[in-house]
C-alpha cells in the first residue's frame, strides 16, 4: 500500500472515529464504512480502527472475522451473494448458481482477476416468496433465472467496464 | 378460509403514541398486558413482562431495540413491515420507549435489508420534523429519538443478547443468561428488545384496544400472526392468520395441498409430516417466528436436513461445544445417510447427540439447530434409510 493510501485510510478512519466519539460502540458502523469503500478491512485499517477506539488490534480481528459482510481479503467491487437458503433452492438456486460461474469464470467464494466481482453463497435474503434472490452489493434482485444473469453483470460491468460512452449515446437512440 | 387484515390495518401516523402520552406508563403497559400479547420473534415472551421489568428496573439510563435481525431461513414478514408500515413500527418504538423510560431507541437492521436504511431514515427525519421524535414529543415532558445500527451478516445477532453484543462492537456472542437484558443489557442498562411485529401491533393495540386485538387468536396465543410462506405451493407471501390456524387451512390457503411436510418456524422450527396436519400455530404447538416453508412430494428430506445443517455449521457462533461439533457431526451424518452409509445403530448415536445438543448448548441457536435433524429422522425413516447412491455421470 502506498503511503499516501495510508495516510487517506488512516485519516478517513480517524474521521470516522471521532463520529462515534472513539467510543467501542463506534467498531461495526466504522469497520461498515471501511469495508464498504475499500471492500476489506485490511490488516492496516484494523489497526487503525484499534488505535482510535483504544481496544488491541485481535479485538477488532474478532469482530471483522466473525461477520460475513466484513473481511479480512479484498472482495469485489461488486460482491454478488446468492441466497442458499432452502425456498431459494427449491426454487431453482442451483441453476443460477452454475450459470453465474460460467460468466464469472470463478467459483463461490472467488474474486475476478479484475476485482470487479467476488461470488458468494449467503443465507436467507428474506426474498423466499420471490426465489432464487440474489444481492450484489445492497441491490436485492429476485426470481433471478439462469438467463437473466449476465443481464444482471452487464449492468454492474457497464458501470466500470471498457463500454465507451459513445457506445451508451448510440444504445439510447436505437 | 381468507387471509386477515389485523395489524397491517390503516393507521395514522402518531396516533397509538398520542393516545399512549396522554397515559401513564403503567397505564400504557396495563393495555399491553390486556391484550395478552406475546413476543413475535418466535420465543413468546409476554410483552407486558418484558416492559415492565425495564420500567420498575432503577437506572438512570434504558434502552429500547427493536430488533430487525430478521434472519430466520424463510422469514420474511419483517420486509414488508419495515417498507410499507415504518410508520406505525416508529410509533411502537417509541410507545415502547415512553412506557420503560427510555431516551434512546435502536433500530437493529441486517446488512441483507441495507436497501431499506434511506426509507426508514426519512421516515425518522419526518417524525422529528412533526414533533414525534426529539425533545418534548408532541410538547409533552419526554425526550425521545431512534437511530439505526447495521448488522453484518450474522444470523446469531437475532439473539437478542448476540444483538446487544454486536451494537457494542463486539462478536456477536451470546451471553449467559441471567442477567437478563431486561436488567444487565446495552452497556449494562435495563434494554427491552422487541421484534418488529411486536412492536407494531403494541401500537396498533394503543389505538383500538386490547379487545380488538384478542377478537383473533386462542387464550394462550393471542391476537393474528403474519405469516411468511414459502416453498412449493402456488401463492406465496406474506399472510396473516390468527393463532390456533391448523396447517391444514393453511395449505388451503395458500394453494400447497399435497405437500409431503411443512417446515414451520424457519431452519430452527419443526418439520411437521403430512399426518400431523391437522396441528395448530400458537405458543402452545407450534411456536413460529412466522416462517412456514411448504416442502412439495418431490424433495428429498434428507436435502432438507442437509441444507438446514449447513447453515448451522456456518452460523453457529463457536462459543460452546455442542452446538460448535455437533452440527458438523450431524451434517456428516446426513451425507452419510444420503450416500446409503448409515446403520440404524449410528443413526440413534446421532439422535442423541441432537438431544444432547437440544439440552446442552447455550442459546436458543444450538438448542434448535437439531430440530429439523430430529424431526425427519423420525418421521421419514423409510425414505432416509437404506439409499443407494446414483452413478457419477
Amino acid at each position: 500500500m502506498l503511503a499516501t493510501e495510508r495516510e487517506s485510510l488512516r485519516h478517513e478512519i480517524a474521521e470516522l472515529a471521532e463520529k462515534y466519539e472513539h467510543k467501542r460502540d463506534g467498531m461495526m458502523p466504522v469497520l461498515e464504512a471501511v469495508q464498504e469503500k475499500y471492500h476489506c478491512v485490511s490488516d492496516f485499517a484494523m489497526q487503525e480502527v484499534a488505535r482510535q477506539l483504544g481496544v488491541f488490534p485481535t479485538e477488532v480481528y474478532g469482530v471483522v472475522s466473525f461477520y460475513s459482510f466484513l473481511s479480512t481479503e479484498p472482495r469485489g467491487k461488486f460482491a454478488i451473494r446468492l441466497c442458499r437458503t432452502l425456498s431459494c433452492d427449491f426454487a431453482g438456486k442451483r441453476e443460477v448458481a452454475r450459470q453465474l460461474e460460467n460468466e464469472l469464470e470463478i467459483k463461490f467464494g472467488e474474486t475476478t482477476p479484475d476485482g470487479l466481482f467476488s461470488l458468494e453463497y449467503c443465507n436467507c435474503l428474506g426474498m423466499c416468496d420471490h426465489g432464487p434472490a440474489l444481492l450484489v452489493n445492497n441491490d436485492v434482485y429476485t426470481e433471478v433465472s439462469p438467463e437473466l444473469v449476465s443481464d444482471i453483470l452487464e449492468k454492474y460491468r457497464r458501470m466500470f467496464g471498457p463500454a465507451s460512452q459513445l457506445e451508451e449515446k448510440e444504445a439510447s437512440h436505437a | 378460509m381468507a387471509s386477515v387484515i389485523h395489524i397491517m390495518e390503516r393507521y395514522e401516523a402518531g396516533s397509538g403514541l398520542k393516545k399512549a402520552l396522554a397515559m401513564s406508563r403503567t397505564d400504557v403497559i396495563r393495555q399491553i398486558r390486556e391484550s395478552g400479547i406475546r413476543g413475535r420473534g418466535g420465543a413468546g415472551f409476554p410483552t407486558a413482562v418484558k416492559w415492565n421489568l425495564c420500567a420498575v428496573a432503577q437506572s438512570p439510563k434504558k434502552f429500547i431495540v427493536c430488533n430487525a435481525d430478521e434472519g430466520e431461513p424463510g422469514t420474511f414478514k419483517d420486509r414488508l413491515l419495515l417498507t410499507e408500515r415504518p410508520e406505525v413500527l416508529l410509533d411502537g418504538i417509541t410507545i415502547g420507549g415512553y412506557a420503560i423510560g427510555a431516551r434512546l431507541g435502536v433500530i437493529y437492521l441486517r446488512a441483507e435489508y441495507a436497501y431499506m436504511k434511506p426509507g426508514l431514515e426519512a421516515a425518522l427525519a419526518a417524525r422529528r420534523e412533526n414533533k414525534l421524535l426529539g425533545k418534548k414529543v408532541l410538547g409533552k415532558d419526554f425526550d425521545f429519538d431512534i437511530e439505526i445500527r447495521m448488522g453484518a451478516g450474522a444470523y446469531v445477532c437475532g439473539e437478542e443478547t448476540a444483538l446487544i453484543e454486536s451494537l457494542e462492537g463486539s462478536r456477536g456472542e451470546p451471553r449467559n443468561r441471567p442477567p437478563y437484558p431486561v436488567n444487565t443489557g446495552l452497556v449494562g442498562a435495563p434494554t427491552a428488545v422487541n421484534n418488529v411485529e411486536t412492536l407494531i401491533a403494541c401500537a396498533q393495540i394503543l389505538v383500538k384496544g386490547p379487545d380488538w386485538f384478542k377478537k383473533l387468536g386462542t387464550d394462550v396465543s393471542t391476537g393474528s400472526k403474519l405469516l411468511s410462506i414459502s416453498g412449493d405451493c402456488r401463492r406465496p407471501g406474506v399472510y396473516e392468520v390468527g393463532f390456533g390456524t391448523s396447517l391444514k387451512d393453511i395449505l388451503k390457503l395458500v394453494e400447497g395441498e399435497g405437500a409431503k411436510a411443512v417446515q414451520v418456524g424457519g431452519a430452527s422450527g419443526r418439520t411437521v409430516p403430512a399426518k400431523q396436519f391437522g396441528r395448530k400455530l400458537g405458543f402452545e404447538d407450534l411456536a413460529t417466528g412466522g416462517s412456514v416453508i411448504v416442502i412439495g412430494p418431490q424433495r428429498d428430506m434428507l436435502g432438507v436436513a442437509e441444507n438446514f445443517l449447513e447453515f448451522f455449521v456456518e452460523e453457529s457462533c463457536g462459543q460452546c461445544t455442542p452446538c460448535r461439533e455437533g452440527n458438523p457431526k450431524l451434517l456428516e451424518g446426513v451425507r452419510l445417510l444420503k450416500r446409503g452409509k448409515c446403520s440404524v445403530g449410528y443413526l440413534r448415536e446421532l439422535q442423541n447427540l441432537g438431544r444432547t445438543m437440544q439440552a446442552a448448548s447455550k442459546c436458543g441457536l444450538g438448542q434448535s439447530s437439531a430440530n429439523a435433524f430430529l424431526d425427519i429422522t423420525e418421521h421419514f425413516r423409510s425414505e432416509i434409510l437404506g439409499r443407494v447412491p446414483a452413478t457419477k455421470e
